[in-house]
């Protein structure tokens, strides 16, 4: 048995032998046990066994060598030498490790070079190295293997069927509605347990969507700088300034609502109504400042900041799915998945010249959500 | 015998002693595995799944899951002094501090993108040649949801560096969320401790990402596995390959040693995508701020087929009653995937139930012989495309030079009228190939050799095809006749044509078995595998089989002549229809 194995794997060839006579020496030990006298070790005994009864049977299925043995051989050095460059490069990893530190974009880049490279290196001779030696050491064999039905016998489902069936008697189950029925009440209230341990996962919405932290008087602070700005210094028709409210630049959950960007026009380019709400795609003239214009960021669809502007179209475009709206006329839909306007929030100048918040926006900003409807559309 | 050699024996015995294991595991080594380039995608997905445990849990050494707010303070320069989450900042400090961590944290992204790729593939290799067929629906269930888990263990996966481009993404889960008519406040709510983005969102993903969901996924994949092993693999159409037997190379040595490199290979290609493709360069993207966004935000790939329903959607929406339906969001988010998801899991049943094939299929369907399967697959694949195309419809507008609205409209169109034109094409192009074969079947090879008759006639010489062609050309499924329905000559339905229910089956039928005429008759050549597997529930099938004129054969003339032009057959004229 074991002669037959290649020097390459003498391991499997232990494992064989050791393991096919044990197989055999099955029926064996049924068949015959006054041969066993004593307690020897059962390993040895079934070696002992198996030498002589299965050794001038066993028929062979896998062939023990390839068929040209010179080939072989010259297959056999050239997966050794693969083998050993994957070992170099496997060195080369652990070199990379030492050498490269990072810490740098270049240095990061580097070490990332070397370590990959060694890595995918070692890798791929391993793969390269093995699929030669099976395609070109390992005797090619093709076998059949008989498939039986999956269902079992007539015979052994109708034994499954009565040991089923003993058991179902034996446990009273069946017999015993009264313990069944209760068994499933006492089970329904644990069943919704794990529900109810959920439910402090987070508070309830009540009106939390509806408003924001805009409130009237409070300043609106230039993104990024942190500071008021008058209008004055917003004086140039087509330019865009992402705005959050005064003080609120370290709360994000605050900022998710009340991000607003506000936009300079010339005069004559908004589409003005004299009403104090929003009507027919107009801005409500009441709520600039000289031609200043303020919108919610937050887009109507679901919510990602809308944060593209189009000079020449005046469309603010969200970049999440590419809802568009006129700036020029209330900020309408123009196109794409958002079903409303971007609100529009009213502002003023306080005494110092500054851009003010005269109030919240008239209605929830961001995403719809179901509680939302009774608000304007 | 080696001193290894003993060692292993020895082992060997000390196992079987306490174990018994030699008497079960002498038939695994030699459990025949046979062989296909398409049978290694599902191997593609399962390697995937395995280097993403090794290098996810290399990540959560350092991974901090908090968003609790710091200042910066690494070797990044060009983020130092900026406000972010202990999150991003852990993501940054594996990136630049810790040595490999880059590499690692690139080979684990690029491996859940392969994870899902190979997933869809192999989902596709399984749906086209078949291989769903009785005995093997469990798995193609497990299949369905492995690839749901997949997308959302991706998803989760990605937003949680808390990077600005995962943020968005956040944005939109918790968007779509809220869409949802009655409970969608409170889900969004509850998944996200409050409002958008509060204080929990990151820990809870992280949980979900490196225990639930790898956990039930892993589950599963042990499990189809197992159904794998037990059931044993389909083969392919071959010389002596049967529904009765499975030919191959062993799993020891060969499978192992064929597949242990497979696996090398894979690891190798992701090592390479790790070090020469960057991947998710979070630093370059910035921390999450509510206020910012770029343009040309995308997901990865596999969300791009939900994020393109979003983007083809109309703005629908109504208000009844004071509450908001928003038809713009929900819909897009739930039907689509919904339509194809639920659609591969009801097909198996929904074919075995039109064409009554209850028996069990281990060699695998070209899919030229299944041209109404393949045109639906192909049908599938279009409409997914097609959104998943729209997904990008700024960066294809970008690059092509087309209108934004152009695209859009374009998928609108598409999604709907692209599935028809892809399956009449495909099923026109099957049933070609199907008369290909036929012609290669009844004439042979065509050898390019002219030879001239003695009368003077020109004729071209050819060869018949070799053994191991010719089994795959004659590998044509044979349907199960259907019961006679109410069309029958003794006028009685069989119990299961019966009614409204029964029209449609028989219809389906037609429609689903459709295959180029074989003129020298079914069952040529197929002598052992199918016909000697005979299911024993043949009540409506034996009825058939006795009945003079079986509605199957008319079926099958009936569409040669519209196909083909031939005769008309003598059973097409059935008012009934």
């Amino acid at each position: 048995m074991t002669d037959g194995m290649k020097p390459g794997q003498p391991g499997e060839g232990g494992w064989q032998s050791g393991h096919d006579p044990a197989d055999a020496a099955e029926p064996e030990g049924h068949g015959s046990p006054h041969r066993v006298i004593g307690t020897p070790p059962p390993a040895e005994a079934r070696t002992m066994l198996a030498a002589q009864d299965t050794a001038p049977e066993h028929v062979r299925e896998l062939p023990a060598d390839p068929d040209d043995p010179v080939r072989a051989k010259k297959v056999e050095r050239l997966v050794a030498a693969i083998f050993t460059l994957a070992f170099l490069a496997g060195c080369g990893f652990i070199a990379s490790y030492v050498l490269f530190t990072g810490h740098t974009l270049v240095g990061v880049q580097h070490s990332n070079m070397a370590l990959g490279g060694s890595l995918a290196l070692v890798l791929l001779l391993l793969g390269i190295g093995t699929v030669i030696w099976v395609r070109h050491l390992m005797p090619a064999v093709e076998l059949t293997e008989e498939r039986h039905p999956l269902r079992s016998t007539e015979e052994e489902r109708a034994e499954f069927k009565e040991t089923f069936e003993e058991g179902a008697e034996a446990s009273q189950f069946v017999k015993r509605p009264l313990l069944r029925r209760t068994l499933m009440l006492a089970s329904l209230p644990l069943a919704a347990a794990p529900l109810v341990l959920l439910r402090d996962l987070g508070p309830l919405p009540h009106n939390d969507l509806d408003y924001t932290v805009w409130r009237k008087g409070l300043r609106l602070w230039v993104y990024g700088a942190n500071r008021p700005i008058s209008p004055a210094e917003f004086d140039t028709p087509g330019s865009v300034i992402s705005i959050i409210p005064a003080g609120y630049q370290d709360d994000d959950d605050a900022l998710a609502k009340a991000a607003v960007i506000i936009i300079k026009f010339r005069p004559g380019q908004l589409h003005f109504t004299k009403e104090n709400h929003p009507v027919n795609d107009k801005v409500v003239e009441n709520w600039t400042v000289d031609n200043i214009v303020a919108y919610s960021k937050i887009c109507t669809h679901v919510g990602c900041p809308a944060a593209l502007y189009e000079q020449t179209t005046h469309h603010i475009l969200c970049p999440c799915h590419q809802s568009t709206f006129d700036a020029t006329r209330g900020a309408k839909v123009i196109f794409g998945p958002a079903p409303r306007p971007l609100p529009q929030l009213p502002i003023t100048v306080d005494a110092q010249g500054y851009l003010v918040a005269k109030g919240d926006f008239d209605q929830p900003v961001g995403p719809s959500f179901f509680e939302r409807g009774s608000f304007p559309q | 015998m080696t001193m290894t050699g003993k060692a292993l024996g020895g082992t060997g015995r000390w196992l079987d002693d306490r174990l018994h294991a030699a008497h079960g595991t002498r038939y695994l080594l030699r459990k025949i595995f046979p062989d296909h380039w398409s049978f290694l995608l599902g191997e593609i997905a399962l390697y995937s799944f395995i280097i993403l445990l090794l290098t996810g849990t290399f990540l959560t050494l350092w991974f901090q899951p908090s968003m609790t707010q710091i200042v910066y303070h690494g070797s990044y320069l060009p983020l130092r002094g900026v406000k972010m989450s202990e999150a991003y900042a852990s993501t940054l400090k594996i990136s630049f501090d810790v040595r490999g961590g880059l590499l690692m944290r690139q080979i684990h992204h690029w491996a859940a993108d392969l994870f899902m790729a190979a997933i869809m593939a192999h989902m596709i290799r399984v749906f086209f040649t078949g291989a769903y067929r009785k005995p093997r629906e469990m798995n193609w269930l497990i299949g369905i949801v492995l690839f749901t888990l997949g997308m959302f263990e991706g998803l989760f996966g990605y937003s949680l560096p808390d990077d600005l481009l995962s943020g968005a993404g956040l944005r939109i889960t918790e968007g779509i969320l809220q869409s949802f008519p009655i409970v969608g406040t409170y889900l969004a709510f509850f998944l996200f401790g409050g409002q958008f983005p509060g204080h929990v969102i990151i820990p809870r993903l992280y949980i979900l990402h490196v225990l639930v969901i790898p956990g039930l996924i892993l589950a599963l994949i042990t499990a189809h596995l197992f159904l794998m092993f037990h059931q044993k693999h389909t083969q392919m159409p071959g010389k002596g390959r049967t529904d009765t037997n499975v030919v191959g190379a062993p799993m020891y040595p060969y499978f192992m040693a064929k597949t242990g490199a497979f696996f090398l290979f894979v690891f190798a290609a992701l090592a390479l995508a790790g070090t020469f493709a960057q991947i998710n360069p979070v630093w370059i993207y910035g921390p999450y701020n509510p206020v910012a966004m770029s343009a040309g935000s995308q997901p990865d790939f596999y969300m791009g087929m939900l994020e393109g329903a979003l983007r083809v959607m109309p703005n629908w929406q109504t208000v009844i009653w004071g509450h908001t339906i928003s038809w713009n969001v929900f819909l897009p988010a739930l039907v689509p995937l919904g339509i194809i998801f639920t659609g591969a899991a009801f097909w198996p049943f929904i074919e075995q139930w039109v064409t009554g094939d209850r028996r069990e299929h281990h060699v695998n369907d070209r899919p030229r012989n299944a041209p109404t399967r393949t045109a639906i697959g192909i049908a599938a694949i279009t409409f997914y495309g097609v959104l998943w195309a729209e997904g990008a419809n700024d960066i294809l507008a970008d690059h092509l030079d087309i209108s934004l609205y152009s695209i859009t409209w374009a998928a609108r169109i598409s999604m709907f009228v692209g599935p028809v034109i892809a399956y009449i094409v495909t099923k026109r192009i099957c049933l070609g190939l199907q008369r290909k074969d036929q012609h290669l079947l009844e004439h042979g090879v065509e050898t390019g050799i002219i030879r001239q008759l003695p009368s003077g006639e020109f004729i071209e010489e050819t060869r018949p095809v070799d053994e191991e062609a010719l089994a795959v050309l004659q590998s044509r499924p044979v349907h199960p006749e259907l019961p006679p329905g109410e069309s029958a000559e003794s006028g009685v339905p069989a119990p299961g044509m019966r009614g409204a229910l029964g029209k449609v089956r028989s219809r389906l039928y037609k429609v689903i078995t459709e295959s180029a005429p074989m003129e020298d008759g079914h069952g040529n050549g197929h002598g052992n595998g199918h016909a000697a597997i005979g299911d024993g529930h043949g009540n409506g099938h034996a009825n058939g089989g006795q009945q003079p004129a079986t509605v199957s054969a008319g079926d099958g003339s009936g569409d040669a002549a519209e196909t083909e032009g031939s005769q008309p057959d003598p059973d097409a004229d059935e008012p009934g229809h």
